[in-house]
């Protein structure tokens, strides 16, 4: 009945969807910002810790949303792991570039990890339910509060 | 219950045909539009009363001397008067064309509200309100001194009446603002016990019919109401239009609100003098077009009869309560004893977003999110609902397809 929608709706979204790894609130972060989404109500909150390194040590999310939306936010709390500000920003231009196009470049392990929110190019009105993370994340290390996907 | 009611109910085959856009199909599937309440259909009469006064009688109104102007000033006119008969006011000039009821809240938040309320006053509003009924008077209460008092709602998504009273009793409540009939719970507000306890503590009363007016006969003389505001865009006619109806000397007393053209007697640089009411409050050119399709809708639902409109909605609403009652993990949100054709739901496990992709996916269009009612949301402890709501042209298969799909939807998410 839903085939069609598998490309939306693949067995690692429901996953992470239903149950997220990191969709907590860090007991120590040095670094937060809340998302918006006005239209549908979706709201996010990440939390950055990172290390001595300057690294992104880890990252957690508390939200309330779709499938989309936690899936997204949870896949990005993983691959942020581990990684400086430069490449998660750059990270955040590809993975929104997807969302719009559909099209990832091959070979990048990171965005192989997220090439299965890909499908929501297909889906217009559902497009910032995935990157809405992605703007709170990019908000949390520029410093600023919060974001709007608006 | 059933069998009477559907002994009443109208023609769905024969109003249905009078719709074009409900031939569509969408991803390949029947169209099931359950998304009324946000915006309904349109009738083919609408549809050709605009194009027939594009293709043949237009012009700007209340101003040309010529054939055209005038022909067209009467048939936007023509409107005003269907609609004073419509919700039975006592005179064609209580009726205000707006932009939509958003419009028609803001003009009296701001000429009622700072032309007429007092710093110190409060207005009481009730917590089931969309965002336009709650952020005008927000609006005012930060520039004006005007408190905003909330009446509270029950676990059930009724009025809590006697904490509505209560909210009244120091006297300082100088207007009632609140919906007829909720966007989301589909409740009706008591709409006469509400003027009486406003009345009889010194309290004018605005409705917010957006959704009531399209499902039942409103009659502003028998409820005993201040004002009342609805839009067109819900009641089967074009956007762009929208409805303040409001007592006379009310109009008269207020200010305007928007300034320009249309709206004056005489304009000189030292001052300038109103023209009577409604034209006071209508600057600028108005949506003609708009004004002359809400026309033709309105003699659509006249047609058809507020008797057999809500007939047929109350069947259609026990038919989607029974049938989504019956799913287990679907939750009716809202338990109001008198209410219309709006049901909100939830479903265990899928949030109200997927819900409606999934839904989307059959054909099937249903809306999802806050529903402009964040505070409401809140009440309820929600972040969302998926929402169906029906019009003169559902059908009750329309539903059973809903029921039947959302069986599916759980599976999916199971």
């Amino acid at each position: 009945m839903f085939d069609d929608l598998r490309d939306l709706y693949q067995e690692v979204i429901l996953d992470h969807g239903r149950r997220p790894r990191h969709g907590t609130r860090l007991a120590a972060f040095d670094a937060s910002a809340k998302g918006d989404n006005p239209m549908c109500g979706d709201r996010v909150q990440v939390f950055v810790r990172h290390g001595a390194d300057g690294r992104i040590a880890q990252t957690g999310f508390e939200a309330r949303g779709c499938a989309i939306s936690i899936a997204s936010a949870d896949l990005m709390a993983e691959v942020a792991a581990g990684r400086t500000d430069t490449d998660v920003r750059a990270l955040a231009d590809a993975f929104r570039s997807m969302a719009r196009s559909g099209q990832a470049p091959d070979g990048d392990a990171a965005m192989e990890r997220l090439r299965p929110l890909a499908g929501v190019h297909e889906y217009p009105s559902r497009v910032k339910c995935a990157t809405l993370p992605w703007h709170a994340l990019l908000a949390a290390l520029d410093g600023q509060g919060g974001a709007s996907s608006e | 219950m059933n069998v009477v009611r559907r002994a009443v109910a109208l023609d769905v085959a024969a109003i249905r045909a009078q719709f074009p856009i409900l031939n569509e199909t969408v991803r390949g599937k029947k169209l099931v539009f359950l998304d009324s309440a946000a915006s309904a259909q349109k009738p083919r009469a609408v549809i050709e009363a605009m194009v027939h006064a594009m293709e043949h009688q237009y012009a700007n109104v209340h101003r040309g001397l010529h054939w055209m102007s005038e022909r067209t000033t009467e048939t936007y006119e023509g409107t005003r008067d269907l609609v004073a008969g419509l919700i039975n006011a006592r005179d064609r000039s209580e009726i205000v064309f707006t932009g939509n009821s958003t419009g028609a809240l803001n003009l009296v938040a701001y000429s009622y509200g700072r032309g007429i309320l007092k710093p110190g006053q409060a207005v009481v509003i009730s917590g089931m309100e969309h965002h336009s009924n709650i952020v005008p008077w927000q609006l005012l209460r930060d520039a004006h001194g005007i408190e905003l008092r909330v009446a509270p709602i029950t676990d059930a998504g009724e009025l809590d009446v006697a904490a509505f009273e209560d909210l009244l009793r120091d006297g300082k409540v100088g207007l009632v603002s609140i919906t007829h009939m909720s966007n989301v719970l589909g409740t009706y507000t008591p709409a006469e016990r509400i003027v009486a306890i406003a009345h009889a503590h010194g309290a004018k009363v605005m409705f917010d019919g957006s959704q009531a007016v399209v499902h039942r006969r409103v009659d502003v003389q028998a409820l005993d109401a201040d004002f009342y505001a609805f839009t067109g865009h819900k009641l089967y006619g074009p956007t762009g239009i929208g409805v303040l109806w409001a007592r006379r000397e009310l109009l008269e007393a207020m200010p305007p609100f928007l300034g320009g053209g249309d709206m004056i007697s005489s304009v000189t640089y030292e001052r300038s003098t109103w023209a009577q009411v409604p034209h006071k409050f209508e600057a600028g050119t108005p949506a003609i077009l708009e004004g002359i399709g809400l026309g033709a809708a309105v003699r659509f639902v006249q047609d058809i009869g507020y008797e057999a409109i809500a007939a047929h909605e109350a069947s259609l609403t026990d038919h989607a309560l029974a049938r989504l009652g019956e799913i287990d993990g679907v939750h009716v949100i809202g338990r109001a004893q008198d209410r219309g054709g709006v049901v909100s739901f939830t479903l265990d496990g899928a949030h109200a977003h997927d819900v409606a992709t999934l839904l989307d996916r059959q054909g099937i269009a249903v809306r999802a999110g806050h529903h402009c009612a964040e505070p409401l949301m809140h009440r309820l402890g929600l972040d969302s609902t998926a929402r169906a709501s029906f019009g003169v042209y559902t059908t009750h298969e329309e539903i059973d397809a809903l029921a039947e799909a959302l069986i599916r939807v759980r599976e999916f998410f199971a």
